[in-house]
């Protein structure tokens, strides 16, 4: 097995190794768990930096391995797999070192990194999919590493919420399933292709199809949290802090939307979607996605569950970019994939913070939090702000693009959503921001701890300020070599050119 | 040039456990180390004998060099060669086990003295049964099985294991006795019990017929397809836990072989109709196994209802009727044997641990069982089919079949067998992350006992990796030969 084919094996094993290790170590090796954690996720950072390197300069990277007769355990890393794997390797280290810091002295750590690892590494294996059949294991792996990561806590509320997530990701799952063996016996193939591979077969399969396509969609849009999928993704938010930043950023609704993305563009391809006709309808779900859950945000007191319907938002503009068929649209989609998660992970960071320094959980306990803990509401509100859309954050950005494609594309209803769903993220961010800055803080915190003089742990403070200063510069230097809006063009004109 | 000595490693693989079984019990003080050793030289023969396999192709061995039609004839094909893998796999992780389980400190010893004989004595009527090469060696070896597996029943004592016992081997009795009548009425028409040579000679006629009825369903019986399924559940939870594991792992699928093999040699003409009420008690089987499994209290039930289930599941290619079809069931009843002996051991560490199986309770137990949550929850991501495990290919098989032949509604069946089972996986997994610090009495729960099923666990989540090797050995001998393929 050469370097190049065994490479996107290895960027799997620099979690899957160590969580394995980790499974077994006892509850107080504290030391040798965190080393062990880190040194997976900068060495899965340094062999992902070969990667990009490597497919910049047309290198190949493919591992095959056969699963069934005819059918091989593919990975590859295509440019498109290069966007979401980065995304998720940085974001896991940062969100390692705030796991370490929020779970400090908490029971049964072995487990949860175990599987904190695991469900990076099924991220991992989505992302570099180089079929559907392996897109589908790795998805169905990641259901399985995530339900004990919400559950973890082991409240009756965890455990609700847990099934209530298994509920709808099994099911999904299963359509997804039913879907991949149709296509299969179908097509006799099931490698992602730029532009699909289905636009070759007989007309009279077009009616199949486009059922197909409703499973397959409607078993991602389980995890990407479209309407009326939605209903697990408020109430997973029980879970601890860092799996809720994980679950909203990287890991479970945009293994989703990356998968929406694939089977759009590499299954189907854009064209024969847009000519079977499935792609305004889809256009249209995540509209009505986009309003209805900057809505539903607008009334939650719950911070978390505020930020957990502003997902259900935010995540549909990928699925509306990709939709609206045209070539700036999707810039604008494939951008928001990396833009919405390095913002919500801000945004998830501050929220476990406020609730672990001072037991802050409701929106309307929050006054005057900015005095108490500056730097945490800095990172909060540089990611509000990107969230609305505010020039020159990350999330302006994405807007512009998906504003610009849609007039391109002649889907004028596009730009109402827009600036609608605009206007929702100021009516729920603005107020919170207010509060907490302006507001006059209360005599006494519910629960406060203290750090000494800091406001907070190092280990809580550093990773979001590490994310508030990406969504600062992915917006200032969107145009530098290597930023992910060039590389989103780079994705793009590879579905566009003829 | 071939590595592998020329020998009979067939003929091999049936003296050896016979011979392991007579010397425990000549030796009973001995057992362990003589039990353990019998099984890995079965592993070795099994070894063997693929070897001769994949080198040489399907092989014929006349013992006593008498030949058909009036000798004993042992034939090993791909099919034959698979099953004699799953019995030594299984065989050997449930050799381990019953180390621990039978000669723990507050065991009885007389328990141990009886089982490893009877276990031995059942694996040498196993892999007989697997090389037969005619219907009437197959009445004997199944006939043997079924008392080897009542006796084993027996063993744990109580009214309930008596019961279960006693019920278990009327079924077992009467099945093999509509077997047997079916033989006859063969014999008696076309004067031979050899399968290749009745292969020939059968042609449709109403004693075909009858004969066909009486030994399907005597098989069916002992299969325990739903609604035959009666006296399964009490019997599996009833027994010892290495016993559950091997009744639920290998003897419901000896008499599922003989039917395979009745169905595609001898009565290849079988009409579609038939076919399909097979399928469809098997659908029937699968959601009244798991709906069943979803409400028992007691965890062994429980898993002996998902075994109801999962027998189901390998009926459904009877109506799809092509080649993808049965590798798809074969790989189902691969994986199952697997997956089921390890949640069967973790159940039997569980209700040691905690001296109950009250699946309510449960909570207090499996926390501190680390290594048997995980082996069960390992086993129960198998068992509802999702990647990467051995169920996955095995159901992603038989939904590509069930799409390929244009009856799509058994690949809908195949979906909501697996969601019932996630919801009873789930429910019993769920309890591992409870806050509940209740202290109780418990038993410490040997490693060896542990370790045995958390590896059965991860080989049944390894068969979804490296699916090609044994659907390789399938193909040897083409024993589906006679379908059209696709």
């Amino acid at each position: 097995m050469s370097w190049d084919s065994a490479l996107p094996l290895f960027v799997l094993a620099s979690s899957l190794l160590p969580g394995l290790v980790i499974f077994f170590l006892p509850e107080e090796r504290v030391a040798i768990r965190t080393t062990l954690n880190l040194a997976g996720a900068v060495l899965k950072l340094a062999l992902v930096g070969v990667m990009i390197w490597g497919v910049f300069h047309g290198s190949h990277y493919e591992t095959r391995l056969p699963l069934l007769p005819g059918l091989d355990l593919l990975l590859r890393a295509d440019s498109l797999s290069m966007l979401f794997v980065v995304l998720s390797s940085v974001l896991w280290l940062v969100t390692t070192v705030y796991a370490v810091g929020y779970l400090e002295g908490s029971p049964n750590r072995s487990r949860f990194f175990g599987f904190f690892s695991l469900c990076v590494t099924a991220t991992i294996g989505v992302a570099l999919a180089g079929n559907l059949v392996t897109f589908l294991l790795f998805y169905e792996l990641l259901t399985l590493a995530t339900y004990p990561l919400i559950v973890h806590r082991g409240t009756d509320e965890a455990r609700r919420a847990g099934r209530t997530y298994l509920i709808y990701t099994i099911a999904g799952g299963a359509l997804l399933l039913i879907g991949t063996a149709w296509l299969y016996t179908l097509s006799g193939t099931l490698a992602f292709t730029a532009r699909g591979f289905l636009s070759g077969l007989d007309e009279s399969h077009n009616g199949v199809l486009v059922v197909i396509f409703v499973l397959l969609i409607a078993g991602l849009g389980v995890k990407a949290a479209l309407i009326p999928l939605h209903g697990w993704l408020p109430q997973a938010m029980v879970a601890a802090a860092p799996v809720s930043a994980l679950l909203h950023a990287v890991a479970v609704v945009k293994a989703g939307a990356f998968g929406i993305v694939r089977v759009v563009y590499d299954v189907y391809g854009l064209q024969f979607s847009a000519s079977l006709g499935v792609t305004l309808p889809l256009a249209i779900v995540a509209a009505v996605t986009i309003i209805y859950g900057s809505m539903r945000a607008l009334f939650q007191d719950d911070l978390k569950r505020r930020l957990a319907f502003s997902t259900v938002s935010q995540v549909a503009y990928i699925v509306l970019g990709i939709t609206i068929v045209g070539p700036l649209a999707a810039v604008g989609g494939l951008v928001h994939l990396v833009h919405q998660g390095v913002m919500k992970i801000t945004l998830f960071f501050c929220a476990g913070n406020l609730a672990e320094t001072l037991g802050i959980h409701n929106v309307s306990e929050m006054n005057g939090v900015g005095r108490r803990m500056p730097w945490t509401m800095v990172a909060f509100t540089v990611a509000a702000f990107g969230m609305i859309g505010t020039p020159p954050l990350a999330g302006f950005v994405s807007k512009w693009y998906l504003g610009l494609g849609a007039l391109d594309g002649g889907q004028g209803w596009v730009i109402f959503v827009l600036a609608g769903s605009s206007l929702l993220n100021a009516a729920y961010f603005l107020p919170i921001l207010y509060a907490a800055w302006f507001k006059a803080p209360p005599d006494a915190w519910l629960a406060e701890r203290s750090f000494g003089g800091r406001e907070t742990a190092w280990a809580l403070l550093a990773p979001p300020l590490v994310t508030a200063f990406l969504t600062l510069a992915l917006g200032l230097l969107a145009s530098a070599p290597f930023s992910p809006l060039q590389w989103a063009r780079f994705i793009t004109r590879l579905e566009y050119t003829p | 040039m071939s590595y592998v000595p020329d020998i009979h490693w067939g003929v091999m693989v049936i003296v050896l456990p016979l011979a392991g079984a007579v010397c425990c019990f000549l030796w009973p003080r001995r057992a362990v180390p003589l039990g353990l050793v019998t099984a890995l030289g079965i592993v070795a023969c099994v070894a063997g004998l693929g070897w001769q396999v994949v080198e040489q192709g399907a092989q014929r061995y006349a013992v006593g060099g008498w030949g058909a039609p009036l000798g004993i004839d042992l034939y090993a094909d791909g099919l034959s060669l698979l099953m004699l893998m799953v019995a030594a796999v299984a065989g050997l992780g449930i050799s381990v086990y019953s180390c621990g389980y039978f000669h723990r400190p507050d065991a009885k010893r007389d328990k141990a003295k009886h089982f490893w004989p009877l276990w031995m004595f059942l694996w040498a009527a196993l892999n007989a049964l697997f090389l037969s090469a005619d219907i009437f060696n197959l009445y004997v070896t199944l006939e043997l099985l079924g008392l080897a597996a009542v006796a084993l029943v027996a063993l744990a004592g109580g009214a309930d294991a008596l019961t279960g016992a006693m019920r278990y081997l009327l079924v077992s009795l009467l099945g093999s006795l509509f077997y047997l009548l079916g033989v006859a009425l063969l014999y008696h028409g076309f004067g031979s019990v050899d399968i290749t040579l009745l292969a020939e000679r059968v042609e449709p006629s109403p004693v075909v017929w009858a004969a066909m009825g009486l030994m399907v369903t005597g098989l069916l019986l002992k299969t325990a397809l739903f609604p035959l399924h009666f006296w399964l559940p009490s019997a599996h939870a009833s027994a010892p836990a290495p016993v559950s594991a091997l009744l639920s792992a290998l003897v419901v699928k000896a008499s599922f072989y003989i039917l395979l093999r009745l169905w595609l040699e001898i009565f290849p003409f079988a009409n579609a109709a038939l076919a399909q009420l097979l399928g469809l008690l098997g659908a029937a089987a699968v959601l009244w196994g798991g709906f069943q499994a979803l409400f028992q209290a007691r965890l062994k039930m429980l898993i002996a209802y998902s075994t109801v289930a999962q027998l189901g599941y390998l009926f459904l290619a009877f109506p799809l009727a092509n080649v993808i079809g049965w590798t798809g069931a074969l790989y189902m009843l691969l994986s199952h044997a697997v997956a089921k002996t390890a949640m069967f051991m973790a159940a039997g560490n569980i209700l040691y641990f905690g001296g109950h199986d009250r699946i309510v309770d449960l909570d207090r137990v499996v926390q501190r069982l680390p290594l048997t949550i995980t082996a069960f929850a390992l086993a129960g991501v198998s068992i509802m089919g999702l990647p990467p495990s051995g169920g996955f290919i095995a159901k992603w098989l038989l939904l590509e079949a069930a799409i390929r032949a244009a009856q799509w509604w058994w690949g809908g069946i195949l979906i909501l067998g697996g969601l019932l089972s996630a919801a009873w996986v789930f429910k019993v997994v769920g309890y591992a992350f409870t806050q509940s610090e209740v202290p109780h009495e418990t038993r410490t729960v040997p490693a060896s006992m542990e370790w045995t099923a958390l590896v059965m666990a991860v080989v049944a989540i390894l068969l979804g990796l490296f699916a090609p090797w044994p659907l390789a050995l399938l193909e040897i001998g083409s024993p589906f030969g006679r379908e059209n393929a696709g």
